[in-house]
């Protein structure tokens, strides 16, 4: 099968289609994990605990999704009120408990003399 | 205006991998807490100031900073209360709590989406965020009573069998719908999706055995920043897409180094299987030497050098704070005392490095296994406190035994080792311990905690 005729089959056309049209994404992405993946595999194995937990702190950036659908939702439409007010509650709750459970950690090891 | 919220989001994310990469040394990494605090900020205000309009009804304004002011105040409360045993179980609530808000985020947009307008590739994203939200939100919740001893294992055929079920139905469902196949709307198939990962998560942690706890922890982690990412992509955030995807590499990096340094495969730890010692192995008759309080108290103070190799029985008796005192005495008499610390000692990763600096143990004093092995044979005297299998010298050199493979603190290169146990049975992996045959090891009978203090009392008065 030459090239034209391997782009013609419907499904890889969709789905070069598809990569196409988020290749920035793609390439963000991509980038992104091996960048983190290259961070990471720095820290030292004493760290390991703090850095879950303010990665853990990182992912509550979540958040800024919930804050979107919030201002978004009518005013009367209780249920979602209801479902993002919890969700807003939720990915606070995760960055301040994450943030700052990290930071009590820390100071512990920080230098004593 | 468009520009500086851009900018905003490009600092956010900058922060976030800058945090990450100021954790790589003790001395910096609190600045790096910090930094990526800022960007969380950051980010939370310009979406606030971006989404922000005359027409936002007071209503949602009211129930947002409600929720973010309580918020705010229980994380803060929760953080200062909890016990540094305790991390384990209150990181896997702030996962959940990740997990929760990216399932509900989930069902929201769903539930407002036109699904006539809308393009596939953000259905399915919605999906992909759903279903891994939920995931990690039943999983870290049943991580927690776990690890706070509510719940035991379930390792019975039917949860495993049921868990894989669900997990082919959350693959197999989405492409049936978008097929066509399945006539219900897109909302309730969202709640059908969302309750069957609900129940998945709570199948996928139950069978997984206590001691796999760091393996799951991690795990889900991850599972929550890949569930932030896909948000991310729904709404087209970089700074969401970028954190999220920098927890879930953290997530999946601790995930496999958790599990090499257990000698255990990913697969073998999810599906709850352990590996069985082969049979026919010999138990050899061991010749075991006893040590007493005083004698181990002598050779202590007698030592130039001594490290102590702490395991999760240390963690369990909470014996860290008298270990610390010990240190202190010993350092007095100008005996140098280190740790060395195998990755999987405690209950996550990292965890007895947490519990030692909260006993005001130096960082400089905590040795990664490697660097302590590299060193062993300086030691004089090395005190093995509440680990086993860790220290077994079958890993290097028995092929049968069921531990072989597993990366292990060299103790009985050193030139005394003396181990605290209850009584001799075996470990985790139920393997009788070659190092306790060695002609340099010495046990000394006794809980661990009481035993460390009786040593410290010893020390005083000598």
């Amino acid at each position: 099968m030459d090239a034209s005729s391997f782009y013609q089959t419907t499904t890889t056309r969709l789905a070069m289609d598809f990569i196409n049209q988020n290749i920035q994404e793609i390439y963000f992405v991509l980038f992104c994990v091996f960048i983190g993946i290259e961070v990471i595999a720095n820290v030292p194995a004493i760290l390991h605990t703090p850095l879950m937990s303010g990665a853990n702190a990182i992912s509550g950036v979540i958040l800024v999704g919930a804050i979107i659908v919030m201002l978004r939702v009518p005013a009367d439409d209780y249920l979602n009120l209801t479902l993002g007010g919890i969700a807003v509650f939720l990915g606070t709750l995760n960055i301040s408990g994450g943030f700052f459970v990290t930071g009590r950690m820390l100071k512990m090891f920080s230098s004593k003399k | 205006m468009y520009a500086i919220i851009e900018v905003g989001y490009l600092l956010a994310t900058i922060s976030f991998l800058g945090g990450l990469k100021f954790m790589s040394s003790p001395k910096n990494a609190k600045t790096g807490n910090l930094i990526a605090a800022m960007g969380m900020v950051l980010a939370v205000v310009l979406t606030f100031v971006a989404a922000i309009t005359a027409t936002v009804p007071y209503t949602n304004l009211t129930i947002m900073f409600l929720a973010i002011a309580i918020g705010t105040l229980i994380g803060k409360r929760l953080s200062d209360k909890v016990e540094m045993t305790g991390m384990p179980q209150l990181v896997s609530l702030f996962n959940a709590t990740g997990g929760g808000c990216a399932m509900l985020l989930g069902l929201v947009e769903a539930n407002q989406m036109d699904i006539t307008t809308s393009i596939l590739g953000n259905q399915i994203l919605l999906i992909a965020g759903l279903v891994t939200g939920a995931i990690a939100l039943t999983g870290s919740i049943i991580a927690e009573r776990k690890l706070a001893g509510k719940v035991k294992d379930r390792r019975s055929k039917s949860v495993i069998f049921s868990a894989r079920i669900l997990l082919g139905l959350m693959v197999l469902l989405p492409v049936l719908y978008f097929f066509g196949i399945i006539p219900i709307g897109f909302t309730a198939f969202m709640y059908v999706l969302a309750t069957l990962a609900m129940v998945y998560g709570v199948l996928f942690v139950l069978p997984i055995g206590g001691a796999d706890m760091p393996v799951v922890i991690s795990l889900l982690n991850s599972i929550t920043g890949i569930a932030t990412a896909f948000a991310g992509f729904v709404y087209g955030n970089k700074a969401m897409i970028a954190g999220g995807i920098f927890v879930g590499a953290a997530g999946i990096l601790l995930t496999l180094l958790m599990c090499k340094a257990m000698n255990r495969s990913l697969l073998k730890v999810l599906a709850g299987t352990f590996k069985k010692s082969k049979n026919g192995i010999v138990e050899e008759e061991q010749d075991i030497k006893e040590i007493s309080i005083s004698e181990t108290a002598m050779s202590l103070s007698f030592a130039q050098k001594v490290a102590i190799v702490p395991g999760y029985g240390l963690a369990v008796a909470q014996a860290q704070h008298i270990c610390g005192q010990l240190q202190q005495l010993l350092e007095k008499r100008h005996v140098g005392v280190d740790y060395i610390i195998h990755p999987v000692a405690g209950r996550m990763p990292g965890h007895m490095n947490v519990l030692l600096a909260e006993a005001n143990v130096e960082y400089s004093h905590l040795k990664e296994m490697d660097e302590g092995n590299e060193n062993m044979e300086q030691y004089d005297v090395v005190l093995v406190l509440g680990a086993n299998d860790v220290v077994n010298p079958a890993a290097e050199n028995n092929p049968d035994s069921p531990v072989y493979g597993m990366p292990i603190i060299r103790v009985y290169e050193s030139k005394q080792v003396i181990v605290i146990k209850r009584s001799m049975n075996k470990g985790y992996a139920g393997v009788q311990n070659d190092l306790f045959g060695l002609d340099n090891c010495c046990i000394l009978f006794g809980d661990a905690k009481v035993s460390l203090q009786e040593i410290v009392n010893q020390l005083k008065l000598i």
